[in-house]
């Protein structure tokens, strides 16, 4: 596996779990599966690189995003029960009250 | 002394105006009447001492401006000239002061009247006085302002509101041709006293201005921006229509500011300059034929007036063309002689007109008058004297002054010369028409008052018949009088005051003339009475069908509506001005361009361009979502050209977003 293939399939991962974000206008699960990919898709390009320049930094950080995006998916999906407690959905098109 | 003939008026003018209320009407009458009494006898000794005794005196009062080369002071020039329009102004002026006293008894604002009465007076004396152009430009606003106060001093009534307002901007016209004519003047010689002015005069001859882009004599253009002014003042064809409006205000007022004051300053404004106008031939054209002009049109139009101040009103306009273009043929003396004896007989005409009006109650139309002659009799007597002068006949005074003027018309030998000379034989002939037609309609008709009018009519009160009275004397005397002294052979009385260039020197010719081109004028002034008297008297129903004849009521038209001057001003260039005003100035450029470009077009971008930005704020996530990925996009692209921008000003980029703004909608 070279180095090009690896970086296509971490960009193409980013890519999709952007446009998960973007194409998606209702299910905020979604939106929050589309977080969690991108940050799957960083973290792969972390460990390539470091593999790839052999340098343990990568890693290290690797496992940091792994923390920090296990906190920020507890946090996200408290907030979504929280919010359906409120709305009874979670439909996020019921939710352009906050607008300019 | 000399400084109390002008401000003694200034004293009790201020004093009846600001303590009218202490002092009353009467006592403010008899305060202004006293002080403006006492000037006059002061102006008697000084016209003694300076025109008499030929000691001019000058008086130089204090600093006003200073500032290197620009320097005036409040300085008095007291010379021939000025003691002439000194005892012509107080004169009329305290006899106007004692008739108003009567006259406007019953009005409750009284201490007012006198006090502009006064306050007019003093600007009129500060005008004459002058040593040099600004102070004399001082009183010459001095004397608009209080005529705006005096044709408006019943300022309930609309129609004098509208007249003062016109004198007021009608005279502005005039006054800001004076203006450039000042500026000229410094610009020119460095300086606005006369001494100076004068004297420097003659090194100017050749000497040329660039004016407007094109280059001028610098004397000439300078003669002609002064004679705007005295246009203006004088009631000179092309703004005369004030004049006529002017007769809103109360009698006195028409006959100390439309009859011996006001008017006159234009003249004194020409034999003043003569200096500047002797070296500016061209200049003295234009005086010369605008004059004739206005000699002629006033009094033809004077012929159909029905209203007896407005006849009046027009006579003086055309006497002011007769004084003009005497000073237009170099003749300042002879102009500034008939200014004085016109000043007394037209008084008198006024202040009789003002009885006349007093004893009808207040009927000012000819028409509705008639048969006051075995009523008025004394008010009738003075009106025939009056009018008689005023049409020139033999040895009374304004037939020393009138005749002589078109003598030295005729003995110019020049085109102006006889332009002139022709328009004023017309114009005595028009003069002896519409004065006798004033007597007759007034006196000497068929009563066509009402009743109750008619069974009230009074004679004229003591104060209001002793300055009848009094200007009787001059008005037929003082013509004589003064003949040989003011426009006599070889007369030293004018010493430096008046200027006349040898060449254009023709008062000898004059003698000269062929007699039946010195007889013409009195034989038209005879004619002219004679006729309208009969057919006055004889033909009154042929005059009233040739009046409603198709070609006689178009010429009765013309004529009474005042050859359209006003008609044309109104629809060519007051309503088209004020139009403008409105439509272009107010409404296209201040409320159109510049709100568009200004506060308003700028705010209301801001607020749009506010608007167009809030819509980004959808409120969706998505939309926040594709945002941030653009901008980041952008972002990180602009790191890539970021090198490549290096040569490039910022500031253009701070353009370029700010225009993003501007034409985004």
């Amino acid at each position: 596996m070279t180095l090009f293939n690896s970086l296509v399939l971490n960009t193409s991962l980013f890519v999709l779990g952007l446009f998960g974000i973007l194409v998606n206008r209702k299910n905020v699960l979604i939106i929050l599966m589309a977080i969690e990919l991108m940050l799957l898709a960083i973290n792969m390009n972390f460990i390539t690189f470091s593999a790839y320049l052999d340098d343990l930094v990568g890693q290290l950080f690797a496992l940091f995003i792994l923390t920090v995006a296990a906190a920020e998916s507890a946090t996200g999906l408290a907030i979504l029960v929280s919010y359906y407690r409120v709305r009874g959905s979670i439909s996020l098109e019921h939710g352009q009250i906050l607008r300019g | 002394m000399y400084l109390n003939i002008v401000f003694l008026p200034l004293f009790s003018g201020l004093t009846a105006g600001f303590f009218g209320r202490k002092i009353g009407p009467y006592g403010a009458g008899i305060l202004t009447t006293s002080c403006i009494a006492m000037t006059c006898v002061m102006s008697l000794i000084a016209f003694y001492e300076v025109g008499l005794q030929g000691s001019p005196c000058y008086i130089d009062l204090m600093s006003w401006i200073d500032s290197e080369l620009f320097t005036i002071s409040w300085g008095f020039l007291f010379d021939s000239l000025t003691a002439v329009m000194l005892v012509v102004v107080t004169f009329i002026s305290t006899l106007v002061h004692l008739y108003s006293t009567e006259y406007m008894s019953h009005d409750p604002h009284l201490p007012r009247f006198m006090c502009y009465l006064s306050l007019f007076t003093f600007f009129m004396l500060i005008l004459v006085t002058a040593d040099n152009f600004i102070q004399m430009f001082v009183g010459w606003e001095g004397v608009g302002l209080c005529s705006y106060l005096l044709i408006n001093f019943w300022f309930t009534r609309i129609q004098a509101n509208k007249a003062a307002i016109k004198a007021m901007l009608v005279n502005r016209i005039g006054d800001f041709g004076l203006a450039l004519g000042i500026f000229t003047v410094y610009y020119v010689f460095n300086s606005v006293n006369y001494v100076t002015v004068f004297s420097l005069v003659p090194s100017f001859v050749d000497s040329t201005i660039v004016f407007f882009n094109t280059e001028i004599h610098c004397l000439t253009l300078i003669g002609v921006l002064l004679f705007v002014g005295a246009v203006g003042k004088s009631a000179q064809l092309g703004l005369h229509t004030w004049l006529p409006d002017a007769m809103e205000g109360p009698t006195p007022v028409s006959a100390l500011i439309h009859a011996a004051t006001m008017v006159t300053a234009g003249v004194f404004l020409l034999g003043r300059c003569s200096p500047i106008f002797e070296y500016a031939p061209n200049a003295l054209v234009v005086v010369t034929v605008v004059g004739a002009m206005t000699c002629f049109f006033a009094a033809s139009v004077g012929l159909v007036q029905n209203d007896l101040k407005r006849v009046i009103a027009y006579s003086t306009c055309s006497q002011l063309g007769y004084m003009v273009f005497a000073c237009g043929l170099s003749n300042y003396s002879v102009g500034v002689f008939h200014l004085a004896n016109h000043a007394f007989f037209k008084a008198l005409l006024f202040l009789g007109a003002g009885s006349v009006i007093h004893a009808v109650s207040d009927e000012q139309d000819m028409r509705k008058m008639g048969g006051l002659k075995k009523l008025l009799p004394f008010t009738y007597g003075m009106m025939l004297i009056g009018s008689l002068s005023l049409m020139g006949m033999p040895f009374l005074t304004g037939f020393y002054s009138k005749d002589v003027i078109l003598e030295v018309a005729y003995a110019k030998y020049s085109l102006p010369g006889h332009f002139a000379y022709w328009l004023g034989s017309m114009g005595a002939f028009f003069t002896a028409f519409y004065s006798i037609r004033l007597l007759y309609l007034t006196f000497l008709s068929e009563c066509n008052a009402y009743r109750p009018v008619f069974l009230n009519v009074h004679d004229a009160p003591i104060r209001m018949g002793l300055p009848l009275a009094i200007l009787a004397v001059p008005s037929i005397f003082i013509g004589y009088l003064t003949r040989d002294m003011i426009i006599g052979f070889g007369t030293n009385f004018w010493g430096n005051a008046l200027f006349v260039y040898p060449d254009n020197l023709n008062l000898i010719d004059s003698e000269f003339i062929p007699i039946h081109m010195k007889l013409l004028p009195v034989c038209l002034s005879v004619l002219g009475g004679l006729s309208s008297y009969f057919f006055y008297r004889y033909k009154m129903k042929e005059l009233y069908r040739v009046k409603i004849s198709l070609l006689g009521r178009s010429l009765y038209k013309f004529l009474n509506r005042k050859w359209f001057f006003d008609k044309v001003y109104n629809e060519f260039i007051n309503q088209p001005l004020l139009g403008f005003g409105y439509h272009t100035s107010y409404k296209a450029i201040d409320r159109g361009l510049i709100e568009m470009l200004g506060p308003f077009g700028l705010s209301n971008l801001v607020f749009n361009c506010s608007l167009l930005m809030k819509k980004l704020q959808s409120g969706t996530t998505y939309h926040y979502i594709l945002i941030l990925l653009l901008s980041t996009t952008l972002f990180v692209t602009g790191f890539f050209f970021m090198d490549s921008l290096a040569g490039v000003d910022l500031r253009l980029f701070v353009v370029f977003v700010l225009s993003v703004f501007v034409f985004s909608h």
